[in-house]
């Protein structure tokens, strides 16, 4: 047995990582990205907007399609224009008879066609008598009326310019659409579809899923994350914006995603989250489990770890050479 | 002699004993250890306590003046970068120090317990670092919360734990989650300093 302070080891080591995390704080700062909003998405990517409220109302969008927690499969695009459940590929992940994501149900419904197009475009439609003209033709037109106006609206877009702060397609069978887009665009460029986003008949909210759905539905989001180097096939979990460390403890769970069969599989989520719950398992059970327990023997790190015992051992046991 | 009379039964007399008899004050604040406990090893430990007492301090910081108050004020976010590089340091001693008791087998010894419990620190960290970096309102937490909603929804954990919703993610990270991850710290504290810290690997021995 030896002397050992551990109260003064702790303030010590209090000392030193504070002083270690000023140092690192005043030199290094922190990342602080600012948020992007729909304004500014309008305003950097106007036709991608459009494109995605467009394919929110046929129902079609990621978020749209997803399944649960958010919605019955299908069921978006089935109400919005007709197509049957099986022709709009959902989010739902299973593994064979295993389907968690089924079994939860649907807890956070969402209508993204009402919430992120149509309810906004009502509440901009006071005070505008041909855009609420519009609007109440659109929702009073058949579902199949529905489906070729937006069939043909998403095809001009790909032409779609924007001409002194306007959007311009070329005209087509798509019936009220242009006015309605190039509302929501002109509400989206002001700032207005931001507060209408989060709306939701209460005075204070702190729920940003719909927003973040509608963002996460668009390609303008991902275009900045690619960017910044933050999509699943650049490692992106483990990373930051900026040339700031991220969440580097990530790196087992994100490198499933780079290799195969995990990084083409549908299922891949759920794959990943299965074989970590069952690598945490491990690591939690290590004391019991042969072999895994037995590696530290095998592998002489101890021997560094307590190098001045195992000298001093030696050195005990050493015979001592004899008087005379 | 009349033998004295046997006090009333009492639950704190109990607890006390079983305090007294399992964690003594000499056990819990001991002035001497063996002298093998003079290793590197044994330092990532205490940094990474250490590290977590700062975290929770320019934490508490953050929390105090509001979630919007680091992006508006340099003074704000020289806390959160205060906060962000004791997180970094924590996982960093956190990690070694679990990689230094994982090749000394300290779970040898009825110390199996210690192991585990400091797994689920480990994991509990993790969890609670993710909901600090959906706390942020800013364009990483954005794009966080809209990627990791599908590997937490395909577990059907998603219809009680949404990413996207900032309240819920803040309060687990401003209070429930802190709370849990001291007490375990504190518990896992508790189990070393009950145990002692364990004897160095025999090679001789099986």
């Amino acid at each position: 047995m030896a002397p050992y302070d551990l109260v003064r080891e702790l303030a010590l080591a209090l000392a030193a990582v504070l002083v270690l995390v000023l140092v690192l704080a005043a030199a290094l700062s922190s990342p602080d990205v600012p948020a992007v909003t729909v304004q500014s998405w309008a305003q950097h990517a106007p036709v991608d907007l459009v494109s995605t409220a467009t394919s929110e109302l046929q129902g079609t969008t990621l978020s749209s399609a997803y399944g649960p927690p958010y919605t019955a499969p299908g069921e978006e695009a089935a109400d919005a224009v007709g197509i049957t459940p099986e022709e709009v590929p959902d989010s739902v992940q299973t593994l064979g008879p295993l389907a968690p994501q089924l079994w939860a149900g649907i807890h956070l419904p969402i209508h993204p066609a009402w919430s992120d197009v149509l309810h906004p475009l009502v509440l901009a439609s006071v005070g505008n008598p041909a855009l609420r003209q519009a609007v109440v033709a659109y929702r009073r037109a058949p579902a199949a009326t529905r489906r070729r106006w937006l069939v043909a609206f998403q095809a001009q877009l790909g032409s779609a310019r924007m001409v002194r702060g306007q959007l311009v397609v070329r005209p087509a069978q798509d019936g009220p659409l242009p006015l309605m887009m190039e509302t929501l665009l002109t509400v989206a460029r002001s700032g207005g579809l931001d507060a209408l986003l989060t709306q939701s008949g209460h005075f204070y909210q702190t729920d940003y899923t719909g927003p973040l759905l509608f963002l996460g539905d668009g390609g303008y989001l991902p275009a900045l994350a690619q960017s910044q180097h933050l999509l699943g096939d650049q490692w992106g979990m483990m990373n930051e914006t900026g040339r700031y460390p991220g969440q580097a403890w990530l790196w087992l769970y994100t490198m499933w995603y780079q290799i195969p069969p995990y990084s083409t599989a549908g299922n891949a989520d759920l794959l990943v989250v299965l074989t970590m719950g069952l690598l945490t398992t491990l690591l939690l059970l290590v004391p019991f489990l042969p072999g895994l327990r037995d590696i530290p023997r095998w592998v002489p790190i101890y021997r560094l770890i307590w190098r001045e015992h195992y000298r001093d051992e030696a050195a005990r046991r050493r015979p001592r050479p004899g008087p005379g | 002699m009349p033998e004295p009379p046997r006090p009333p039964r009492s639950w704190t007399r109990a607890l006390r004993g079983i305090v007294q008899r399992e964690l003594p004050l000499d056990h819990l604040l001991p002035d001497q250890e063996p002298a093998y406990v003079a290793s590197w090893v044994y330092v990532f430990g205490v940094v990474a306590i250490a590290a977590l007492v700062w975290v929770i301090a320019s934490g508490v910081i953050l929390a105090f003046f509001g979630p919007q108050w680091w992006h508006v004020s340099p003074q704000g976010h020289f806390v959160n970068s205060i906060h962000f590089w004791s997180v970094q340091l924590f996982f960093v001693f956190m990690v070694l120090h679990l990689w230094g008791q994982y090749f000394g087998a300290t779970w040898r010894d009825g110390r199996a317990p210690t192991w585990m419990v400091g797994v689920v620190v480990f994991l509990v960290s993790i969890i609670t670092a993710f909901t600090g970096y959906l706390s942020q309102q800013n364009f990483a937490s954005q794009w966080i919360a809209i990627n990791a909603k599908d590997g937490i929804n395909s577990t059907g954990a998603g219809a009680f734990f949404n990413v996207l919703n900032f309240g819920q993610m803040y309060g687990l990270h401003v209070m429930l989650l802190p709370i849990l991850v001291t007490t375990l710290v504190a518990v896992h504290l508790v189990q070393v300093r009950r145990r002692g810290v364990v004897r160095p690997i025999d090679p001789g021995r099986s």
